[in-house]
């Protein structure tokens, strides 16, 4: 590897100081399963490494039934599926948390991680799409707010400017007949980037959906949440030709390239079977939850 | 050159230090440094897990941490397995069931082997594949690797 340099910042402000001051030269260290190798490979040129899993909003998950989910952005996977309460209340997230890579990188790479390295076949950015996660944001000018499906802006690009890093992302408390689910196709069955992934959110109402949500992984140049789903799901009744539709819309909405891993009609194939059946394993844990 | 650093950390249960750059992985401060060679470099970038070793409470690929990372940590490698009564029962059963060729994948193997039995002592065969998606051999087609694993599970739970 390249000689780097490593800091290890204790707070927000610290932290904040290092990255503004080495600007695009500098990149955080959370789990490093993506930092690293792109540094030893010469993918990435930076100078330093900032580590950020010593700030303590970095490395905390705080989960209560009435507030919600608060995720330090350098959580590793384990950590979150560790922990029963959290498993409990948002299998969806817990279906991404489970395939990243093995146990082996499990146990460093974070949701946090995932979001900033942007990719659009990101297995954890879809889920937290779909749950309505917020990502806070903090920098030289204080703290802000930006919504999953806004963060990321190109492949391996978001919206964080120069000193600006992730410190949590929040997901909404948990609701009685509602949940998630995250499907996503390989050739094989684990150790592997998605062909195509799909991730949905559903509440039910008096047995209808009363509303949806639903995103889409490695289908376009960023995770892409597909709000005319939701529009065209709310107040419906569960059949299997509202569920068909659905997958349609996925289908149209999808903009995905030809690459070593797949062609564009197979993965607006997959969108349409994946976000049907995403759905459908949503509504089934959200009628287990009613 | 960035500075060097001192870090002080546990190793298979003695204090160790080490004074590296802040580039160096895990792996190489574990190899290089410490002269604990059982842990192996394989492709060096996270796929194959050859170089496996638990860092406190789980399993990692050393070849994807910083040694600067891991000032206080509690690191087990390959070396540590043994206890003073010979061999760790994975161990024993690697070898009854011959479950090695090459042998450069093995130490990863046995550390994530026995990370897998002390969270889940009696395994189903799925669940054992499943766990060591993340440790590749090209030699014995992972059969006798299973059969060793779930030989050395009956072992644990018998000597119970």
């Amino acid at each position: 590897m390249k000689d780097i340099e490593y800091a290890a910042p204790r707070s927000l402000d610290e932290a904040a100081a290092i990255l503004n001051e080495r600007g695009s030269r500098a990149r955080p260290l959370a789990g490093g399963t993506d930092i690293i190798v792109q540094v030893r490979e010469g993918c990435r040129d930076i100078d330093i490494l900032v580590d950020v899993k010593k700030i303590p909003e970095l490395s905390a998950v705080q989960f209560n039934r009435d507030e919600g989910l608060t995720l330090g952005a350098a959580v590793p996977c384990y950590q979150i599926y560790n922990n029963a309460e959290v498993a409990q209340a948002y299998p969806g997230l817990i279906d991404a948390a489970i395939l990243i890579g093995a146990a082996q990188i499990q146990g460093r790479a974070s949701f946090g991680g995932n979001l900033c390295n942007a990719s659009p076949a990101a297995d954890t950015i879809c889920p937290l799409i779909v749950h309505s996660a917020v990502c806070s944001i903090y920098g030289p000018d204080g703290s802000r707010a930006v919504p999953v499906e806004e963060f990321c802006s190109a492949p391996g690009q978001t919206v964080l400017k120069q000193g600006e890093f992730l410190v949590s992302i929040a997901l909404p408390p948990p609701k009685p007949s509602a949940a998630g689910r995250y499907l996503r196709f390989i050739p094989r069955n684990e150790m592997d980037i998605a062909v195509a992934g799909a991730a949905a959110y559903v509440e039910l109402e008096n047995g209808m959906i009363g509303s949806a949500r639903v995103a889409l992984a490695a289908v376009a140049p960023t995770p892409l949440f597909v709000a005319e789903i939701g529009e065209r799901l709310a107040g419906q009744d569960i059949t299997d030709e509202t569920l068909r539709e659905a997958g349609e819309i996925a289908r149209a909405a999808a903009r995905p390239i030809d690459d070593m891993r797949g062609t564009v009609e197979h993965r607006k194939e997959l969108c349409a079977v994946l976000t049907r059946r995403a759905l459908k394993g949503a509504i089934e844990r959200a009628q287990e939850n009613a | 050159m960035a500075e060097k650093r001192r870090v002080q950390f546990i190793v298979n249960g003695d204090k160790a230090e080490v004074y590296c750059s802040p580039r160096e992985s895990l792996l190489e401060a574990l190899r290089d440094h410490l002269y604990l060679t059982g842990t192996k470099e394989g492709c060096n970038n996270g796929n194959c897990g050859a170089c496996t070793v638990q860092l406190n409470d789980r399993i990692v690929d050393s070849c994807l941490v910083l040694a600067v990372e891991c000032e206080g940590d509690e690191v087990l490698t390959v070396e540590g397995l043994a206890g003073e009564n010979g061999l760790h029962p994975v161990q024993q059963a690697f070898l009854e069931h011959a479950a090695l060729q090459c042998g450069v994948c093995t130490p990863g193997f046995l550390v994530a082997s026995k990370a897998l039995l002390d969270a889940n002592p009696n395994p189903t065969e799925h669940e054992l594949r499943y766990f060591l998606a993340g440790n590749l051999c090209r030699c014995t087609g992972y059969d006798k690797i299973v059969h060793a694993v779930m030989a050395a599970a009956q072992t644990i739970q018998e000597n119970e």
